[in-house]
């Protein structure tokens, strides 16, 4: 065998060339192996916005209904609860929601298009027990007796506003996903674009 | 003279012999029809056929409408107005109302998810039995098939092509002949004309084809990308190969 | 720029050497690769054996990507594979690479095999590594065996009912071991469920763990060559063969080429006509497991059909089963039953040649004979293409002990 009159250079870019060109075509090959793992078509049809109708919703009651696989709270509250949810401010970690997840529509004091229906996930954000609904009175811890939202698996508590109160464990408030009302008593919810 | 080139070679000629041979074996009892899924116009008439006409007995279990929709280039609100009529969601699947219980006591027998149907009995198949319906008074719908023999589906596009019957039916040798194409002929006129229902017929088929696997309409052309690569990449390789191989030879 | 480049190597370097003084890395390397001697005249027969680890690793990964889909019942298996094929972004690819790297894993294995009846390979000193690779042959047909009843499809369906019976017509024991291996009266639920777990898990392991053994056993003895020379019987002063080359790189630059023309088969396939005609994906199993309706043609898939038309020719229920399976276990004995002296069909008489030619064309028309419907002529052919099958191997100790022969160079030649 004849090493003598290696062209060293040609043998290096013809190397390189093709470690090039074959790592392009083994990316691109991995792509389809990493997209396949994504939602499917059936995940996605499944995760499809749903429907709540609320016309059968009285004040102070909450419903739960299913989007994504994850709870979905409709609570409709009274004038009492919204009032209280004003008092709130202090202790809750996250009075003005900016380190939480909302629409931009639901980043105020009730945290909702309309003050009067509270849309939640009903995921604890701390590691997604779902937390119970406590009637004001209920509970007689000082917290929550202006009733909230309180999580059996680590203590954390939350305000009728889906707010987290400071000291529990869980980081921020409750997820509001997107939503609108397609008439005053039917709820979209995994859906808010603008139309009619 | 090495004894394997010799080999190679009659292995080759042996394996052109088996393909030919193969090939004239297939059968042609079938009409033919060259499927185009390029033509969208024609998988849309061919999907609007199908839904009036197959997908109130038999589903399509396995398609959903916003893929039909997206690969047909048809918008949601057509899709809603004109192709879904049992769902209103747009990621449903082609799923019929219709229950077992029900079709085994009108039909006899459950009709057949129609999902990958042309990829079993294939374009040619589908072509011939929706052409080759005939009367026969003795089978439960009043008519039978060249194609599927004692088919228990009634005639659902009687309206479009007419009725047929078969000649040969009068002749004292009918017992021994058996019945092609030929012997087929019309009796009272569909809506279409001869010419008009074949256009409609393979505009039908071509979509089943399309319904039985929907990438078809894009894997040919990502292939052609693949195989542009691997040439430039078998290119550089062989040039690879023959640099380093100049130290052995 | 320099002086990065030259922190990057000696970084890289520094844990090579960490790694060395804890695990065998530079002395695997050396052994295997970079100071691995192998003849410098392979020829296109040679690239076979890194094709089938090539489509092996294929088959595993597209595997794996299946099964994160495949529901393995009876209820959910078909649409599975539709729900896979149509909503998994990407799952036709998938499926298509799976489907068609099994057939291509039959191809590259016959070839492969074949390499071997024309140089000699399987004899001595590797026997066992023909053994290990007959032991291989045999897994795989197992594994695509198991695989094969996944889709649920008619084919599925009455293609493992028919080879299940096959067991069944064992004396004594087979109508208890065919219900052993179902695990159920019928092909069933339960079949499916056990066959997914063979296929997935077991035979896979199984076949890793031949092939570490395989590749093993050739790097003890050496690979033989086009000429059946074997090189370290002439070595330099340093103890390497004069007719050996490192396999790295000289077989690694060659082999990634014939990994791109391979490539491009393959995915010709995968992309504009994976059904092959129907041979790689038959039309009956677009037709989900009926077991109360008899698809009118059962054959198998045609990697099998040489041994099928074999079991079809003997009259006999058990006769056929019998034959069929000395049809496949017969290359065992190749190493004993060839009594020349001489490794590769450049050197040997007519005898060899004109068995070895008579036996690649009955092979080859048995293949054929076992798709097509059972008639009378069909039937003659088969019983006649099986004798010349076996008689390959049975008349091989007289055939190849009184052949002419021819002399066997020393040294390997620039062919």
């Amino acid at each position: 065998m004849d090493n003598s009159n290696v062209d060293k250079s040609r043998r290096r870019f013809l190397t390189a060339a093709a470690t090039v060109v074959g790592g392009v075509g083994t990316v691109a090959g991995a792509v389809p192996f990493i997209a396949t793992m994504a939602p499917s078509e059936k995940t996605k049809a499944v995760g499809a916005p749903v429907e709540i109708d609320i016309s059968k919703l009285q004040p102070g009651e909450r419903i739960i209904e299913e989007w994504q696989g994850k709870p979905v709270w409709v609570l409709r509250r009274t004038k009492e609860m919204l009032e209280d949810i004003s008092t709130q401010a202090d202790v809750v970690s996250d009075p003005a929601s900016d380190s939480s997840a909302q629409p931009e529509y639901a980043k105020n004091e009730y945290r909702a298009r309309k003050g009067e229906y509270l849309v939640v996930l009903g995921v604890c954000t701390h590691l997604g027990c779902a937390p119970k609904f406590i009637q004001k009175g209920m509970d007689d811890s000082v917290s929550a007796e202006k009733g909230g939202f309180s999580c059996p698996c680590h203590g954390s508590r939350f305000d009728l506003a889906g707010r987290v109160f400071k000291g529990v464990p869980a980081p921020t408030n409750l997820v509001v996903p997107p939503y609108k009302f397609l008439s005053p008593s039917r709820l979209l919810v995994g859906d808010d674009s603008e139309a009619v | 003279m090495n004894g394997y080139n010799k080999l190679q070679r009659m292995i080759l000629v042996i394996l052109m012999m088996v393909s030919v041979s193969v090939s004239a074996a297939g059968g042609s009892k079938l009409m033919h029809m060259d499927v185009d899924l390029s033509n969208q116009t024609s998988l849309q008439r061919g999907a609007k056929t199908f839904v009036n006409y197959c997908l109130s007995c038999h589903s399509a279990a396995f398609m959903r409408y916003n893929r039909m929709g997206k690969d047909l280039g048809i918008s949601d609100d057509v899709l809603k107005a004109n192709f879904m009529f049992g769902t209103d969601k747009a990621g449903d699947t082609m799923t019929i109302a219709m229950r077992q219980s029900d079709s085994n006591k009108f039909f006899g027998v459950t009709p057949p998810d129609l999902s990958v149907v042309a990829r079993s009995r294939g374009a040619d198949w589908l072509y011939s039995y929706f052409k080759t319906f005939y009367v026969d008074e003795s089978r439960p719908f009043g008519v039978n098939n060249l194609t599927f023999k004692d088919v228990g589906m009634p005639h659902v596009l009687w309206q479009l092509q007419g009725m047929q019957r078969l000649t040969k039916s009068d002749h004292d040798d009918a017992i021994h002949h058996i019945p092609t194409f030929e012997d087929l002929e019309l009796i009272s006129p569909g809506t279409q004309s001869e010419k008009e229902y074949d256009r409609t017929i393979r505009d039908l088929v071509n979509f089943m084809v399309y319904l039985g696997e929907p990438i078809k309409l894009k894997r040919t052309k990502i292939g052609v990308w693949v195989m542009v690569y691997l040439f430039i990449l078998l290119i550089i390789t062989y040039l690879l190969k023959k640099e380093y191989w100049r130290d052995v030879h | 720029m320099a002086n990065i480049e030259k922190q990057v190597v000696e970084g890289l370097t520094g844990l090579r050497d960490w790694v060395d003084a804890r695990f065998p890395l530079v002395k695997s390397w050396n052994e295997h690769l970079a100071k691995y001697y192998a003849p410098k005249n392979f020829n296109f027969w040679y690239f076979f054996g890194s094709l089938a680890l090539l489509v092996l690793v294929i088959q595993i990964l597209t595997g794996i990507w299946l099964t994160m889909n495949y529901k393995p019942s009876a209820e959910g298996a078909f649409a599975s594979v539709e729900y896979i094929m149509r909503d998994v972004e990407w799952g036709w690819f998938i499926r298509y690479m799976h489907s068609t790297g099994a057939s291509a894993f039959f191809v590259v294995i016959f070839l492969h095999m074949f390499r071997t009846l024309l140089y000699g390979s399987y004899k001595k000193p590797r026997e066992l590594l023909w053994l290990s690779g007959m032991a291989l042959y045999l897994v795989i047909m197992g594994e695509a065996f198991f695989g094969y009843l996944l889709p649920w499809g008619q084919m599925s369906y009455w293609g493992a009912k028919v080879i299940i019976s096959l067991f069944g017509a064992l004396p004594i024991i087979g109508p208890d071991l065919a219900e052993w291996i179902r695990g159920d009266f019928v092909v069933s639920d339960v079949t499916l469920n056990r066959f997914f777990a063979l296929h997935v898990i077991a035979f896979p392991l199984l076949i890793l763990g031949l092939v570490g053994f395989h590749i093993l056993a050739l790097h003890e003895v050496g690979s033989n060559n086009p000429d059946g020379v074997e090189i370290k019987k002439n070595k330099n002063a340093e103890g390497i063969p004069l007719d050996g080359i490192p396999f790295h790189p000289y077989y690694t630059v060659k082999d990634i080429f014939g990994v791109v023309v391979f490539l491009i088969f393959f995915f010709a396939v995968v992309f504009f006509t994976p059904e092959m005609g129907g041979y790689f994906l038959e039309h009956a199993n677009f037709t989900p497991a009926d077991p109360f309706t008899t698809p009118a043609h059962i054959a198998p898939v045609w990697y099998f059909t040489p041994f099928y038309a074999i079991l079809r020719a003997v009259p006999d229920k058990l006769g056929g089963v019998i034959a069929m399976g000395l049809a496949v276990n017969i290359f065992l004995l190749l190493p004993w039953l060839d009594r020349s002296p001489v490794k590769s069909i450049r050197y040997r008489g007519m005898n060899y040649r004109i068995a070895l030619t008579a036996f690649v064309i009955s092979f080859v028309s048995l293949g054929w004979l076992g798709m097509q419907g059972v008639t009378p002529l069909y039937t003659w052919m088969a019983r006649f293409f099986s004798v010349v099958y076996f008689s390959f191997f049975l008349l091989m100790p007289f055939y190849t002990a009184f052949d002419n022969d021819k002399a066997v160079p020393d040294r390997v030649t620039d062919k």
